[in-house]
């Protein structure tokens, strides 16, 4: 069953246009990924999901038309979105940024529970639970934002390049994490990447965006070795 | 010691109405980020409506709480109607805004209420009673009580209630707090609500000491301002001390320092808010932003 459909999405920043026509799906449960170039509109179609930018075109969650809503009422939909450079809130602590994560929720009692899981998954964070985000670093800021997405319990987890910035020892911790909640809750995925091995280690298919339209779709043995990667990552 | 014990009371007094107008910068600074220099504006006219309710037969108590009531709202529409518009921009931008909005709300009320000292009832018995030879005024106790009971309470609630970390957390990052569900405009709106409420308290304790004036708080303000920065706009309990002790340390400065007397007492503050800025940036209380690159 279709989780999430993208059909012909465009978005644009003001008059500037970034999507021209974006169609994808995530199945429910699964673990789809988006690839391309630097500016093809990775970020962007996130965003439209997310209700960040101006949009048209179709975007459904579980069967709702879930296009023009706010992002906080995407979120209240089901859909926990890591941004672009984490998103944390740095003034806060690692357990009340957690909190936040869990703001919608309802079943107070199961909170606990979740918040010993995600401190079992990170222990780096365990550690420093009563520390304000700011005071952390780089790769432990991504496993907050990660852990504080999934503290809304969401049907869906948007990730916008998890590695971006870490040291490859760090970022394949992280992917090791991210692999681990995957396996373990079930929960279904939309991943960003520039680093295609990473995003092929977690996602079973993978749509390719060439400047804002999506060129191409298939599983992860599908894509690897097509032009269309290559000319992705060294911009053909 | 009579008067010494006098001045104290006197500037804790004094200090409360800093101090609670200092809380209503901290609420919107802690929700938006930003500094409302209208504050003490808003609060002036919040008393004006005390005043006109009054007018219109109410008893004192209900006047103010309507007062109060009717501040939360106006507080909440003033950030959906206007702040609105700056909150994405440039902070500078919004902080302009609000100076130009306390010329305007001032004008307003000289414009309806006249700009003559006008007399405003005290919620509390004018007498005083006697401790160590000092006459302590209700007056000052009353206000004092109030504001400090405020600060707790503003304090459990920004640490203690989810609506407090959800201020905290929409003041810290709007954009991601919006990726947790957190609906973030109305967030704001309670931030504007609350503390022109806040405010509103503060009018009606302050109206009958000071009389009632459009510019009754315009000193008031620029202590206030003082408190924050002293006691750290990021802590309640902090700015309310800073207020407590700018107020008494204004009154004692102005009797027992000679050169200082009645004329140059509200340099006294500044010269502290120089010296606790040298030393502690970050204010008396106040943590440490830090910010990664």
């Amino acid at each position: 069953m279709t989780l999430l459909e993208l059909v012909d999405v465009t978005a644009s920043y003001g008059p500037v246009r970034v999507l021209e026509g974006v169609s994808l799906s995530v199945p429910e449960g699964g673990a789809v990924g988006i690839l391309g170039a630097n500016g093809a509109g990775k970020t962007t179609t996130l965003r439209a999901i997310s209700g960040v930018v101006r949009t048209t075109g179709v975007i459904r969650f579980d069967g709702d038309d879930i296009r023009g809503l706010r992002p906080d009422q995407v979120a209240a939909r089901g859909i926990a979105h890591v941004p672009e450079g984490r998103g944390t809130l740095p003034n806060l602590t690692v357990r009340e940024n957690l909190m936040v994560g869990a703001y919608l929720r309802k079943d107070r009692r199961e909170l606990a529970t979740d918040v010993d899981y995600l401190l079992d998954l990170f222990p780096n964070l365990a550690a420093r639970i009563s520390h304000n985000a700011s005071a952390m670093s780089g790769g432990e800021q991504q496993m907050l934002a990660i852990a504080r997405a999934f503290m809304a319990k969401p049907r869906l987890l948007i990730l916008d390049e998890p590695s971006l910035g870490l040291a490859p020892s760090t970022a394949k911790n992280v992917y090791e994490a991210i692999r681990r909640l995957r396996r373990e809750s079930g929960i279904a995925m939309l991943v960003v990447e520039q680093n295609a091995n990473l995003a092929f280690s977690i996602v079973d298919t993978a749509t390719v965006l060439e400047t804002g339209r999506s060129v191409l779709t298939g599983t992860s043995a599908e894509l690897k070795g097509r032009d269309e990667i290559r000319r992705a990552y060294l911009g053909g | 010691m009579g008067t010494f014990i006098q001045l104290v009371v006197d500037g804790l007094a004094m200090g409360s109405i800093y101090g609670a107008i200092a809380l209503a910068i901290v609420l919107v600074n802690q929700s938006t980020g930003m500094i409302n220099f209208a504050q003490g504006g808003m609060a002036v006219l919040s008393a004006y409506f005390a005043y006109a309710l009054l007018g219109m037969g109410l008893p004192l108590i209900l006047a103010i709480l309507v007062a109060v009531a009717i501040s939360f709202v106006l507080g909440a529409l003033i950030e959906r109607l206007l702040m609105r518009r700056f909150e994405s921009g440039d902070p500078d931008t919004a902080v302009v805004v609000t100076i130009g909005l306390l010329t305007l709300i001032t004008g307003i009320a000289g414009m309806v209420w006249s700009y003559n000292n006008l007399q405003f009832p005290s919620l509390f018995p004018p007498d005083s009673f006697s401790v160590l030879g000092a006459a302590v005024s209700w007056r000052s106790l009353g206000t004092f009580l109030t504001i400090a009971a405020i600060m707790v309470l503003l304090q459990l609630m920004f640490q203690k209630t989810k609506v407090g970390l959800a201020l905290r957390a929409v003041a810290d990052n709007p954009k991601s707090s919006a990726f947790s569900g957190l609906p973030v405009g109305r967030l704001l709106m309670i931030g504007w609500g609350l503390a022109a409420a806040l405010g509103a308290v503060a009018g009606a304790l302050v109206a009958p000491r000071l009389s009632l004036t459009p510019g009754m708080l315009d000193g008031a303000l620029v202590y206030a301002l003082a408190a924050v920065i002293l006691g750290g706009a990021s802590s309640p309990i902090g700015v309310v001390f800073a207020a407590w002790l700018i107020g008494v340390l204004e009154n004692l400065a102005a009797v027992y320092v000679p050169f200082i007397g009645h004329d140059l007492k509200i340099a006294v503050p500044f010269v502290l808010l120089f010296v606790v800025l040298l030393v502690r940036p970050q204010g008396l209380y106040g943590r440490k932003t830090v910010v990664r690159v």
